[in-house]
Protein backbone atom coordinates (compact mmCIF):
# COMPACT_ATOMS: atom_id res chain seq x y z
CA UNK A 1 0.00 0.00 0.00
CA UNK A 2 1.03 3.47 -1.06
CA UNK A 3 0.85 5.30 2.22
CA UNK A 4 0.10 8.86 2.44
CA UNK A 5 0.29 9.36 -1.66
CA UNK A 6 -2.04 11.53 -3.05
CA UNK A 7 -2.77 10.20 -7.04
CA UNK A 8 -1.78 13.88 -8.62
CA UNK A 9 -3.86 16.21 -6.28
CA UNK A 10 -1.25 17.49 -3.98
CA UNK A 11 -3.88 18.96 -0.88
CA UNK A 12 -4.52 22.74 -1.89
CA UNK A 13 -3.85 25.47 -0.41
CA UNK A 14 -5.87 26.49 2.76
CA UNK A 15 -8.15 23.31 2.59
CA UNK A 16 -6.11 21.00 5.47
CA UNK A 17 -8.97 18.17 5.37
CA UNK A 18 -8.13 17.64 8.47
CA UNK A 19 -10.42 16.44 11.76
CA UNK A 20 -8.87 18.15 14.69
CA UNK A 21 -10.01 17.14 18.47
CA UNK A 22 -8.11 19.20 20.94
CA UNK A 23 -9.53 18.07 24.67
CA UNK A 24 -12.64 16.82 24.02
CA UNK A 25 -15.23 15.99 26.24
CA UNK A 26 -18.52 14.65 26.30
CA UNK A 27 -20.20 13.79 29.49
CA UNK A 28 -23.48 12.87 29.82
CA UNK A 29 -24.81 13.18 33.36
CA UNK A 30 -22.12 11.55 35.80
CA UNK A 31 -21.28 9.37 32.90
CA UNK A 32 -18.23 10.43 30.59
CA UNK A 33 -18.19 9.71 27.17
CA UNK A 34 -15.30 10.89 25.84
CA UNK A 35 -12.35 12.04 27.70
CA UNK A 36 -10.03 14.95 27.05
CA UNK A 37 -9.12 13.06 22.96
CA UNK A 38 -6.61 15.44 21.57
CA UNK A 39 -6.48 14.02 18.09
CA UNK A 40 -5.29 14.98 14.58
CA UNK A 41 -6.79 12.64 11.56
CA UNK A 42 -5.17 13.39 8.60
CA UNK A 43 -5.40 13.24 4.83
CA UNK A 44 -4.57 10.77 2.60
CA UNK A 45 -5.17 7.91 5.03
CA UNK A 46 -7.79 5.04 6.08
CA UNK A 47 -7.53 5.82 9.90
CA UNK A 48 -8.96 3.07 11.93
CA UNK A 49 -10.67 4.22 15.02
CA UNK A 50 -10.85 1.26 17.16
CA UNK A 51 -12.16 0.94 20.55
CA UNK A 52 -14.36 -2.09 22.52
CA UNK A 53 -18.11 -1.51 22.83
CA UNK A 54 -18.93 1.54 24.64
CA UNK A 55 -15.23 3.46 24.32
CA UNK A 56 -16.82 6.20 22.67
CA UNK A 57 -16.35 6.17 19.04
CA UNK A 58 -19.80 6.64 17.90
CA UNK A 59 -20.16 9.83 20.32
CA UNK A 60 -16.88 10.93 18.98
CA UNK A 61 -18.10 10.95 15.45
CA UNK A 62 -21.24 12.61 16.34
CA UNK A 63 -19.43 15.54 18.34
CA UNK A 64 -17.39 15.69 14.83
CA UNK A 65 -20.44 15.95 13.15
CA UNK A 66 -22.20 18.64 15.77
CA UNK A 67 -24.89 16.08 16.15
CA UNK A 68 -24.21 16.68 19.92
CA UNK A 69 -22.29 19.28 21.77
CA UNK A 70 -18.69 18.91 23.45
CA UNK A 71 -19.09 19.57 27.34
CA UNK A 72 -15.51 20.99 26.50
CA UNK A 73 -12.49 21.33 24.40
CA UNK A 74 -12.97 21.44 20.36
CA UNK A 75 -13.59 19.44 17.38
CA UNK A 76 -13.09 21.18 13.29
CA UNK A 77 -13.01 20.07 10.32
CA UNK A 78 -10.98 22.22 7.77
CA UNK A 79 -10.29 24.49 10.16
CA UNK A 80 -14.41 25.00 11.06
CA UNK A 81 -16.78 23.62 13.48
CA UNK A 82 -18.83 21.47 11.19
CA UNK A 83 -22.34 23.03 13.41
CA UNK A 84 -21.16 26.29 11.73
CA UNK A 85 -21.46 25.34 7.56
CA UNK A 86 -24.56 26.10 6.52
CA UNK A 87 -24.86 22.66 4.63
CA UNK A 88 -22.33 19.82 5.28
CA UNK A 89 -22.48 17.12 2.04
CA UNK A 90 -19.85 18.51 0.55
CA UNK A 91 -17.38 18.53 3.31
CA UNK A 92 -18.13 15.70 5.26
CA UNK A 93 -20.00 12.56 4.29
CA UNK A 94 -21.19 10.86 6.75
CA UNK A 95 -22.65 6.68 7.52
CA UNK A 96 -22.81 6.80 11.14
CA UNK A 97 -25.73 3.92 11.55
CA UNK A 98 -27.44 2.03 8.57
CA UNK A 99 -30.50 2.88 10.13
CA UNK A 100 -30.36 6.15 10.00
CA UNK A 101 -33.20 6.54 7.13
CA UNK A 102 -36.91 6.61 7.30
CA UNK A 103 -38.03 3.29 6.16
CA UNK A 104 -40.86 4.78 4.79
CA UNK A 105 -39.00 5.76 1.47
CA UNK A 106 -37.70 4.38 -1.35
CA UNK A 107 -33.56 4.35 -2.06
CA UNK A 108 -34.08 7.13 -4.42
CA UNK A 109 -36.25 9.87 -2.58
CA UNK A 110 -34.17 9.35 0.28
CA UNK A 111 -30.63 10.27 -1.34
CA UNK A 112 -33.04 12.83 -3.83
CA UNK A 113 -34.14 14.51 -0.87
CA UNK A 114 -30.87 14.77 0.68
CA UNK A 115 -28.85 15.58 -2.71
CA UNK A 116 -31.47 18.64 -3.16
CA UNK A 117 -31.26 20.17 0.72
CA UNK A 118 -27.63 20.58 -0.65
CA UNK A 119 -27.73 21.88 -4.14
CA UNK A 120 -26.44 18.77 -5.59
CA UNK A 121 -28.03 17.27 -8.76
CA UNK A 122 -30.40 14.38 -8.49
CA UNK A 123 -28.69 12.28 -11.41
CA UNK A 124 -25.33 12.33 -8.58
CA UNK A 125 -28.21 10.26 -6.28
CA UNK A 126 -28.10 8.12 -9.14
CA UNK A 127 -24.84 7.99 -9.87
CA UNK A 128 -24.21 6.86 -6.35
CA UNK A 129 -26.57 4.55 -5.98
CA UNK A 130 -25.31 2.45 -9.21
CA UNK A 131 -21.48 3.22 -7.44
CA UNK A 132 -22.87 0.99 -4.59
CA UNK A 133 -24.96 -1.91 -6.49
CA UNK A 134 -28.40 -0.68 -5.26
CA UNK A 135 -29.50 0.66 -8.85
CA UNK A 136 -31.86 -2.19 -8.76
CA UNK A 137 -33.71 -1.50 -5.83
CA UNK A 138 -33.18 2.42 -6.16
CA UNK A 139 -36.79 2.51 -6.02
CA UNK A 140 -38.01 0.08 -3.63
CA UNK A 141 -38.13 0.98 0.37
CA UNK A 142 -35.67 1.09 2.76
CA UNK A 143 -37.77 -0.76 5.31
CA UNK A 144 -37.83 -3.48 2.72
CA UNK A 145 -33.70 -3.25 2.87
CA UNK A 146 -31.33 -6.09 4.58
CA UNK A 147 -28.54 -4.75 7.01
CA UNK A 148 -26.29 -4.87 4.05
CA UNK A 149 -28.39 -3.20 1.52
CA UNK A 150 -28.52 -0.26 4.33
CA UNK A 151 -25.26 -0.05 4.85
CA UNK A 152 -24.62 0.47 1.04
CA UNK A 153 -27.26 3.08 1.20
CA UNK A 154 -25.61 4.77 4.25
CA UNK A 155 -22.35 4.66 2.56
CA UNK A 156 -24.14 5.89 -0.94
CA UNK A 157 -25.33 8.82 1.10
CA UNK A 158 -21.84 9.58 2.55
CA UNK A 159 -20.62 9.91 -0.97
CA UNK A 160 -23.54 12.07 -2.86
CA UNK A 161 -21.38 15.67 -1.75
CA UNK A 162 -18.40 14.07 -3.03
CA UNK A 163 -16.58 15.28 0.17
CA UNK A 164 -12.83 15.74 1.42
CA UNK A 165 -13.61 14.29 4.66
CA UNK A 166 -15.83 10.95 5.27
CA UNK A 167 -16.45 9.25 8.49
CA UNK A 168 -17.56 5.80 8.71
CA UNK A 169 -19.45 4.10 12.03
CA UNK A 170 -18.86 0.32 12.18
CA UNK A 171 -19.32 0.16 8.34
CA UNK A 172 -18.60 -3.69 7.92
CA UNK A 173 -21.65 -4.66 10.08
CA UNK A 174 -23.97 -6.34 7.75
CA UNK A 175 -21.91 -6.94 4.92
CA UNK A 176 -20.89 -10.04 3.19
CA UNK A 177 -17.39 -10.80 2.51
CA UNK A 178 -18.21 -9.28 -0.71
CA UNK A 179 -19.11 -6.02 0.43
CA UNK A 180 -16.52 -6.49 2.95
CA UNK A 181 -13.92 -6.61 0.10
CA UNK A 182 -15.33 -3.41 -1.94
CA UNK A 183 -15.99 -1.20 1.29
CA UNK A 184 -12.41 -1.63 1.83
CA UNK A 185 -10.77 -1.12 -1.46
CA UNK A 186 -13.15 2.33 -1.78
CA UNK A 187 -11.98 3.17 1.36
CA UNK A 188 -8.18 2.72 -0.04
CA UNK A 189 -9.23 4.19 -3.29
CA UNK A 190 -10.69 7.43 -1.00
CA UNK A 191 -7.69 7.49 0.77
CA UNK A 192 -5.37 7.27 -2.63
CA UNK A 193 -7.49 10.98 -3.38
CA UNK A 194 -6.44 12.20 -1.12
CA UNK A 195 -9.09 12.24 1.27
CA UNK A 196 -9.53 11.75 4.69
CA UNK A 197 -11.14 8.60 5.60
CA UNK A 198 -11.87 7.88 9.55
CA UNK A 199 -13.83 3.93 10.09
CA UNK A 200 -14.82 3.04 12.86
CA UNK A 201 -14.86 -0.56 14.32
CA UNK A 202 -14.67 -2.83 17.61
CA UNK A 203 -12.63 -5.49 15.71
CA UNK A 204 -8.91 -5.15 15.00
CA UNK A 205 -9.45 -8.40 12.57
CA UNK A 206 -11.63 -5.63 10.11
CA UNK A 207 -9.27 -2.80 10.14
CA UNK A 208 -5.73 -4.74 9.90
CA UNK A 209 -6.78 -5.12 6.53
CA UNK A 210 -8.00 -1.97 6.14
CA UNK A 211 -6.62 0.49 8.01
CA UNK A 212 -3.37 1.86 7.69
CA UNK A 213 -3.39 4.16 10.81
CA UNK A 214 -4.74 3.65 14.37
CA UNK A 215 -6.13 5.53 16.58
CA UNK A 216 -7.47 3.15 20.02
CA UNK A 217 -9.89 4.71 22.70
CA UNK A 218 -11.11 2.84 25.59
CA UNK A 219 -13.72 4.46 28.15
CA UNK A 220 -13.35 8.10 26.15
CA UNK A 221 -9.75 8.13 26.23
CA UNK A 222 -7.17 7.95 23.69
CA UNK A 223 -5.07 4.85 24.34
CA UNK A 224 -2.85 4.80 20.90
CA UNK A 225 -2.19 7.11 18.16
CA UNK A 226 0.32 5.46 15.40
CA UNK A 227 0.59 3.68 12.27
CA UNK A 228 -0.86 0.22 11.45
CA UNK A 229 3.04 -0.92 10.70
CA UNK A 230 4.42 0.88 14.52
CA UNK A 231 1.66 -1.03 16.16
CA UNK A 232 2.55 -4.33 14.22
CA UNK A 233 6.38 -3.79 15.63
CA UNK A 234 5.24 -2.69 18.68
CA UNK A 235 3.75 -6.35 19.05
CA UNK A 236 6.50 -7.58 17.57
CA UNK A 237 7.02 -11.78 17.61
CA UNK A 238 6.07 -13.67 20.47
CA UNK A 239 7.96 -17.06 20.21
CA UNK A 240 8.82 -20.00 18.83
CA UNK A 241 7.46 -23.67 19.25
CA UNK A 242 10.09 -26.35 19.21
CA UNK A 243 9.19 -29.76 19.22
CA UNK A 244 11.90 -32.61 20.16
CA UNK A 245 12.74 -35.76 21.14
CA UNK A 246 15.24 -35.03 24.00
CA UNK A 247 14.04 -31.28 25.04
CA UNK A 248 16.04 -31.64 28.09
CA UNK A 249 19.57 -31.35 25.86
CA UNK A 250 17.59 -29.20 23.60
CA UNK A 251 16.39 -26.84 26.61
CA UNK A 252 19.93 -27.02 28.35
CA UNK A 253 21.81 -25.68 24.53
CA UNK A 254 19.54 -22.86 24.18
CA UNK A 255 19.60 -21.69 27.66
CA UNK A 256 23.34 -21.35 27.34
CA UNK A 257 22.48 -19.14 24.43
CA UNK A 258 20.51 -16.73 26.26
CA UNK A 259 17.40 -18.31 24.83
CA UNK A 260 14.29 -18.17 27.70
CA UNK A 261 12.74 -21.56 27.47
CA UNK A 262 9.37 -22.99 29.11
CA UNK A 263 7.38 -25.87 28.23
CA UNK A 264 4.13 -25.23 26.07
CA UNK A 265 1.39 -27.78 25.23
CA UNK A 266 2.25 -32.11 24.72
CA UNK A 267 5.48 -32.14 25.12
CA UNK A 268 6.46 -29.16 23.38
CA UNK A 269 8.82 -26.13 24.12
CA UNK A 270 8.40 -22.49 23.86
CA UNK A 271 11.70 -20.47 23.24
CA UNK A 272 11.76 -16.93 23.54
CA UNK A 273 14.62 -14.68 22.91
CA UNK A 274 16.04 -16.14 20.38
CA UNK A 275 14.73 -16.40 16.05
CA UNK A 276 13.55 -19.65 14.93
CA UNK A 277 17.05 -19.97 12.56
CA UNK A 278 19.00 -19.77 15.47
CA UNK A 279 17.62 -22.48 17.45
CA UNK A 280 17.62 -24.75 14.44
CA UNK A 281 21.44 -23.65 13.87
CA UNK A 282 21.79 -24.73 17.62
CA UNK A 283 19.84 -27.64 17.15
CA UNK A 284 21.69 -28.84 14.04
CA UNK A 285 25.32 -28.32 16.05
CA UNK A 286 24.20 -30.32 19.31
CA UNK A 287 22.85 -33.00 16.95
CA UNK A 288 19.80 -32.44 18.72
CA UNK A 289 16.57 -34.13 16.43
CA UNK A 290 14.04 -31.20 15.66
CA UNK A 291 10.16 -32.03 14.42
CA UNK A 292 8.69 -28.75 14.13
CA UNK A 293 10.11 -25.40 14.54
CA UNK A 294 7.27 -23.19 14.07
CA UNK A 295 7.75 -19.26 15.18
CA UNK A 296 4.49 -17.20 15.81
CA UNK A 297 3.65 -13.51 16.21
CA UNK A 298 0.58 -12.14 18.48
CA UNK A 299 -1.50 -10.84 16.36
CA UNK A 300 -2.71 -7.57 15.99
CA UNK A 301 -6.67 -8.75 17.84
CA UNK A 302 -4.67 -10.17 20.92
CA UNK A 303 -2.23 -7.03 21.35
CA UNK A 304 -5.43 -4.92 20.31
CA UNK A 305 -7.41 -6.85 23.40
CA UNK A 306 -4.15 -6.48 25.81
CA UNK A 307 -4.42 -2.89 24.94
CA UNK A 308 -7.98 -2.51 25.88
CA UNK A 309 -8.02 -4.90 28.46
CA UNK A 310 -8.42 -2.57 31.34
CA UNK A 311 -10.70 -0.27 29.67
CA UNK A 312 -13.35 -2.83 28.38
CA UNK A 313 -16.73 -1.87 30.05
CA UNK A 314 -18.80 -4.52 29.31
CA UNK A 315 -16.35 -7.77 29.59
CA UNK A 316 -18.34 -11.13 29.47
CA UNK A 317 -18.25 -13.40 32.55
CA UNK A 318 -17.56 -10.42 34.67
CA UNK A 319 -14.20 -8.09 35.25
CA UNK A 320 -10.84 -9.50 34.72
CA UNK B 1 -17.65 2.69 -11.22
CA UNK B 2 -14.65 4.65 -10.69
CA UNK B 3 -15.82 8.02 -12.62
CA UNK B 4 -18.67 8.59 -9.88
CA UNK B 5 -16.04 9.49 -7.76
CA UNK B 6 -14.06 11.24 -8.54
CA UNK B 7 -11.17 13.27 -6.54
CA UNK B 8 -12.91 16.38 -4.79
CA UNK B 9 -11.78 18.80 -7.41
CA UNK B 10 -10.87 22.34 -6.68
CA UNK B 11 -13.28 23.48 -9.46
CA UNK B 12 -15.88 20.88 -8.26
CA UNK B 13 -15.64 22.24 -4.82
CA UNK B 14 -15.66 26.20 -5.39
CA UNK B 15 -18.23 25.56 -7.56
CA UNK B 16 -20.26 24.50 -4.91
CA UNK B 17 -23.97 26.70 -4.81
CA UNK B 18 -24.91 29.03 -2.16
CA UNK B 19 -26.76 27.33 0.84
CA UNK B 20 -30.21 28.42 -0.52
CA UNK B 21 -33.66 28.41 1.24
CA UNK B 22 -35.52 26.66 -1.33
CA UNK B 23 -32.97 24.11 -1.64
CA UNK B 24 -34.47 22.58 1.75
CA UNK B 25 -37.93 23.62 1.01
CA UNK B 26 -37.76 21.53 -2.19
CA UNK B 27 -36.20 18.21 0.27
CA UNK B 28 -38.98 18.53 2.33
CA UNK B 29 -41.33 18.39 -0.64
CA UNK B 30 -39.28 15.19 -1.93
CA UNK B 31 -39.83 14.08 2.03
CA UNK B 32 -43.14 14.99 2.45
CA UNK B 33 -44.56 13.28 -0.81
CA UNK B 34 -42.26 10.51 -0.73
CA UNK B 35 -44.36 8.62 2.54
CA UNK B 36 -47.46 7.16 2.10
CA UNK B 37 -49.11 8.07 5.09
CA UNK B 38 -49.00 11.56 3.48
CA UNK B 39 -51.02 9.92 1.10
CA UNK B 40 -53.38 8.26 3.30
CA UNK B 41 -54.06 11.29 5.36
CA UNK B 42 -54.44 13.86 3.11
CA UNK B 43 -56.90 11.19 1.52
CA UNK B 44 -58.72 10.78 4.94
CA UNK B 45 -58.82 14.76 5.17
CA UNK B 46 -60.76 15.80 1.82
CA UNK B 47 -62.95 12.53 1.47
CA UNK B 48 -64.28 12.96 4.96
CA UNK B 49 -64.93 16.68 4.38
CA UNK B 50 -66.76 16.18 1.22
CA UNK B 51 -68.47 12.94 2.34
CA UNK B 52 -69.89 14.58 5.46
CA UNK B 53 -70.79 17.68 4.44
CA UNK B 54 -72.66 15.76 1.53
CA UNK B 55 -74.74 13.75 4.06
CA UNK B 56 -75.74 16.29 6.31
CA UNK B 57 -76.97 18.26 3.02
CA UNK B 58 -78.44 15.49 2.02
CA UNK B 59 -80.49 14.42 5.39
CA UNK B 60 -81.93 18.11 5.38
CA UNK B 61 -82.79 17.67 2.15
CA UNK B 62 -84.72 14.94 2.80
CA UNK B 63 -86.66 16.49 5.64
CA UNK B 64 -86.97 19.59 4.67
CA UNK B 65 -90.63 19.12 3.33
CA UNK B 66 -91.36 18.67 7.25
CA UNK B 67 -89.55 21.09 8.97
CA UNK B 68 -91.47 24.05 10.52
CA UNK B 69 -91.36 27.79 9.40
CA UNK B 70 -89.77 28.01 12.32
CA UNK B 71 -86.90 25.87 11.63
CA UNK B 72 -86.95 26.66 8.71
CA UNK B 73 -85.94 30.32 9.73
CA UNK B 74 -83.66 29.84 11.76
CA UNK B 75 -81.95 26.80 9.38
CA UNK B 76 -78.20 27.47 8.47
CA UNK B 77 -77.07 25.73 5.80
CA UNK B 78 -73.40 26.52 6.17
CA UNK B 79 -73.77 23.85 9.41
CA UNK B 80 -74.12 21.61 7.12
CA UNK B 81 -70.74 22.21 5.19
CA UNK B 82 -68.48 21.82 8.28
CA UNK B 83 -70.55 18.81 10.16
CA UNK B 84 -68.59 18.46 13.65
CA UNK B 85 -68.47 14.92 13.27
CA UNK B 86 -66.76 14.93 9.98
CA UNK B 87 -64.17 17.43 10.48
CA UNK B 88 -62.86 15.96 13.49
CA UNK B 89 -61.33 13.61 10.74
CA UNK B 90 -59.95 16.37 9.08
CA UNK B 91 -58.47 17.29 12.52
CA UNK B 92 -57.14 14.13 13.48
CA UNK B 93 -55.67 13.24 10.08
CA UNK B 94 -54.02 17.25 9.49
CA UNK B 95 -52.49 16.32 13.33
CA UNK B 96 -50.94 13.61 12.71
CA UNK B 97 -49.85 14.45 9.44
CA UNK B 98 -47.73 17.52 10.82
CA UNK B 99 -46.30 14.86 14.18
CA UNK B 100 -45.43 11.95 12.12
CA UNK B 101 -43.48 14.82 10.44
CA UNK B 102 -40.75 15.32 12.49
CA UNK B 103 -41.52 12.80 15.05
CA UNK B 104 -40.82 9.68 12.81
CA UNK B 105 -37.66 11.89 11.72
CA UNK B 106 -36.56 11.43 14.88
CA UNK B 107 -37.87 7.97 15.66
CA UNK B 108 -36.27 6.77 12.55
CA UNK B 109 -32.42 8.14 13.04
CA UNK B 110 -33.15 9.74 9.83
CA UNK B 111 -32.68 13.09 11.54
CA UNK B 112 -29.00 12.52 12.15
CA UNK B 113 -28.80 11.72 8.57
CA UNK B 114 -30.99 15.49 8.12
CA UNK B 115 -28.40 17.38 10.26
CA UNK B 116 -25.40 15.94 9.23
CA UNK B 117 -26.52 17.21 5.42
CA UNK B 118 -27.37 20.30 6.78
CA UNK B 119 -25.63 21.58 10.05
CA UNK B 120 -28.53 24.82 9.85
CA UNK B 121 -31.22 22.96 12.04
CA UNK B 122 -33.30 25.82 12.58
CA UNK B 123 -33.47 26.31 8.74
CA UNK B 124 -34.45 22.73 8.53
CA UNK B 125 -37.19 23.29 10.96
CA UNK B 126 -38.40 26.48 9.69
CA UNK B 127 -38.59 24.62 6.13
CA UNK B 128 -40.50 21.89 7.61
CA UNK B 129 -43.09 24.37 8.69
CA UNK B 130 -43.30 26.25 5.34
CA UNK B 131 -43.73 23.03 3.17
CA UNK B 132 -46.31 21.45 5.53
CA UNK B 133 -47.87 24.61 6.28
CA UNK B 134 -48.44 25.41 2.63
CA UNK B 135 -49.53 22.02 1.26
CA UNK B 136 -51.94 21.75 4.44
CA UNK B 137 -53.48 25.47 3.63
CA UNK B 138 -53.70 24.19 -0.28
CA UNK B 139 -55.70 20.47 0.74
CA UNK B 140 -57.80 22.52 3.45
CA UNK B 141 -58.72 24.87 0.67
CA UNK B 142 -59.67 22.45 -1.49
CA UNK B 143 -61.66 20.29 1.22
CA UNK B 144 -63.11 23.03 2.56
CA UNK B 145 -64.30 24.66 -0.33
CA UNK B 146 -65.18 21.74 -2.20
CA UNK B 147 -67.72 20.50 1.38
CA UNK B 148 -69.34 23.79 1.05
CA UNK B 149 -70.13 24.08 -2.73
CA UNK B 150 -71.39 20.47 -2.40
CA UNK B 151 -73.42 20.84 0.60
CA UNK B 152 -74.82 23.96 -0.77
CA UNK B 153 -75.52 22.47 -4.03
CA UNK B 154 -77.48 19.90 -2.50
CA UNK B 155 -79.47 22.36 -1.19
CA UNK B 156 -80.38 24.63 -3.56
CA UNK B 157 -82.24 21.92 -4.38
CA UNK B 158 -85.10 22.84 -1.83
CA UNK B 159 -83.81 26.78 -2.37
CA UNK B 160 -81.92 26.56 1.18
CA UNK B 161 -78.25 26.52 -0.35
CA UNK B 162 -76.07 29.77 0.83
CA UNK B 163 -74.36 31.48 -0.99
CA UNK B 164 -70.61 32.59 -0.43
CA UNK B 165 -71.25 36.11 0.13
CA UNK B 166 -73.97 35.26 1.98
CA UNK B 167 -72.90 36.61 5.93
CA UNK B 168 -70.86 34.84 7.56
CA UNK B 169 -70.04 32.01 5.08
CA UNK B 170 -66.60 33.42 3.77
CA UNK B 171 -65.46 33.29 7.47
CA UNK B 172 -66.84 29.66 7.59
CA UNK B 173 -65.06 28.67 4.30
CA UNK B 174 -61.83 30.21 5.75
CA UNK B 175 -61.99 28.91 8.85
CA UNK B 176 -62.64 25.56 8.06
CA UNK B 177 -59.16 25.81 5.39
CA UNK B 178 -57.05 26.79 8.18
CA UNK B 179 -58.25 24.93 10.40
CA UNK B 180 -56.16 22.24 8.61
CA UNK B 181 -52.70 23.91 9.02
CA UNK B 182 -53.33 24.95 12.00
CA UNK B 183 -53.86 21.29 13.14
CA UNK B 184 -50.86 20.31 11.28
CA UNK B 185 -48.60 22.65 13.00
CA UNK B 186 -49.67 21.96 16.55
CA UNK B 187 -49.09 17.96 15.66
CA UNK B 188 -45.70 19.64 14.10
CA UNK B 189 -44.39 21.25 17.64
CA UNK B 190 -45.70 17.88 19.94
CA UNK B 191 -43.56 16.25 17.31
CA UNK B 192 -41.04 17.93 17.99
CA UNK B 193 -41.54 17.69 21.54
CA UNK B 194 -41.92 14.51 21.79
CA UNK B 195 -39.93 13.22 19.40
CA UNK B 196 -41.51 9.42 19.01
CA UNK B 197 -43.84 8.66 16.50
CA UNK B 198 -46.90 6.66 18.04
CA UNK B 199 -47.14 9.00 21.39
CA UNK B 200 -46.62 11.96 19.38
CA UNK B 201 -50.24 11.30 17.06
CA UNK B 202 -51.69 10.51 20.42
CA UNK B 203 -50.65 13.53 22.28
CA UNK B 204 -51.72 15.53 19.07
CA UNK B 205 -55.15 13.87 19.44
CA UNK B 206 -56.05 14.55 22.95
CA UNK B 207 -54.77 18.21 22.59
CA UNK B 208 -56.63 18.88 19.43
CA UNK B 209 -59.79 16.41 20.08
CA UNK B 210 -59.98 15.47 24.09
CA UNK B 211 -58.95 18.63 25.75
CA UNK B 212 -61.70 20.77 24.60
CA UNK B 213 -64.07 17.64 26.21
CA UNK B 214 -62.20 18.48 29.66
CA UNK B 215 -63.26 22.31 29.52
CA UNK B 216 -67.04 23.28 29.46
CA UNK B 217 -67.80 26.55 29.07
CA UNK B 218 -69.92 26.70 31.51
CA UNK B 219 -67.76 28.66 34.06
CA UNK B 220 -65.57 31.67 33.31
CA UNK B 221 -61.79 29.83 33.77
CA UNK B 222 -62.58 26.75 31.73
CA UNK B 223 -64.59 28.49 29.06
CA UNK B 224 -60.97 30.56 28.75
CA UNK B 225 -59.10 27.53 28.24
CA UNK B 226 -61.67 25.81 25.98
CA UNK B 227 -62.03 28.91 23.40
CA UNK B 228 -57.61 29.07 23.44
CA UNK B 229 -58.02 25.86 21.87
CA UNK B 230 -58.10 25.72 18.00
CA UNK B 231 -61.22 23.09 17.60
CA UNK B 232 -63.78 25.05 19.61
CA UNK B 233 -61.86 28.53 18.21
CA UNK B 234 -62.70 26.88 14.90
CA UNK B 235 -66.59 25.45 15.72
CA UNK B 236 -67.15 29.27 16.64
CA UNK B 237 -65.72 30.81 13.45
CA UNK B 238 -67.86 28.45 11.26
CA UNK B 239 -71.10 29.24 13.42
CA UNK B 240 -73.40 31.20 11.20
CA UNK B 241 -76.81 31.59 13.79
CA UNK B 242 -75.88 31.17 17.64
CA UNK B 243 -77.81 28.22 19.00
CA UNK B 244 -80.79 30.15 21.27
CA UNK B 245 -80.80 30.19 24.68
CA UNK B 246 -77.24 29.29 25.04
CA UNK B 247 -75.91 29.45 28.94
CA UNK B 248 -71.81 29.03 28.51
CA UNK B 249 -69.25 31.72 27.55
CA UNK B 250 -69.21 32.50 23.91
CA UNK B 251 -65.53 33.49 22.46
CA UNK B 252 -65.46 36.53 19.84
CA UNK B 253 -64.47 35.93 16.49
CA UNK B 254 -61.66 38.22 16.78
CA UNK B 255 -60.31 35.91 19.80
CA UNK B 256 -60.68 32.48 17.64
CA UNK B 257 -58.79 33.81 14.65
CA UNK B 258 -56.10 35.08 17.13
CA UNK B 259 -56.32 31.63 18.96
CA UNK B 260 -55.65 30.31 15.12
CA UNK B 261 -52.50 32.74 14.90
CA UNK B 262 -51.39 31.81 18.29
CA UNK B 263 -51.17 28.22 17.75
CA UNK B 264 -49.52 28.11 14.73
CA UNK B 265 -47.14 30.89 16.05
CA UNK B 266 -46.51 29.15 19.04
CA UNK B 267 -46.36 25.41 17.57
CA UNK B 268 -43.82 27.08 14.76
CA UNK B 269 -41.46 28.28 17.68
CA UNK B 270 -41.60 25.31 19.32
CA UNK B 271 -40.57 23.58 16.37
CA UNK B 272 -37.68 25.90 15.91
CA UNK B 273 -36.42 25.56 19.53
CA UNK B 274 -36.73 21.98 20.23
CA UNK B 275 -35.47 21.35 17.21
CA UNK B 276 -32.10 23.77 17.44
CA UNK B 277 -31.50 22.77 20.79
CA UNK B 278 -32.17 19.38 21.34
CA UNK B 279 -29.16 16.43 20.09
CA UNK B 280 -30.75 13.90 17.92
Amino acid sequence: MSLGTTTGRPPRGSVNRMIELRDLTKRYGRTTAVDRLTLTVRPGHVTGFLGPNGAGKSTTLRLVLGLHRPTSGTVTVDGTPFADRPRGLRHVGALLDAGDAHGGRSALAHLSALARSNGIPRARAVAVLREVGLADVARRRIGAFSLGMRQRLGIAAALLGDPPVLLFDEPFNGLDPEGVRWVRALFRRLAAEGRTVLVSSHLMSEMEQTADHLVVIGRGELIADESLAGFAARVGPAGVTVRTPDPAALTTVLRAEGGAVRAGADGSLVVGGLAAARIGDLACAGGIPLHELAPHTVSLEEAFMDLTADRVDYPAGGRR
Amino acid sequence: MSTATRPARTAHRTAAPPARFRDLLAAEWIKLWSLRSTYGSLAVITVSALLFSARAALADHRNWPDYSAERRAFFAPVGDAFPEEGWLFVVLAAGSVGAVMIASEYASGQIRTTFAAVPARRSVAAAKVVVLAAVMTAVGALASGGAFWLSQAILADRHAGASIADPGALRAVVASALLVPVCALAGLGIGALVRHTAPAIVTTTAVLLLLPLAFDTRHRWTAAVNHALPVPAWERLVEIVPFPNYDGWVATIPTSWTVFAGWSLTATLATLIALHHRDP
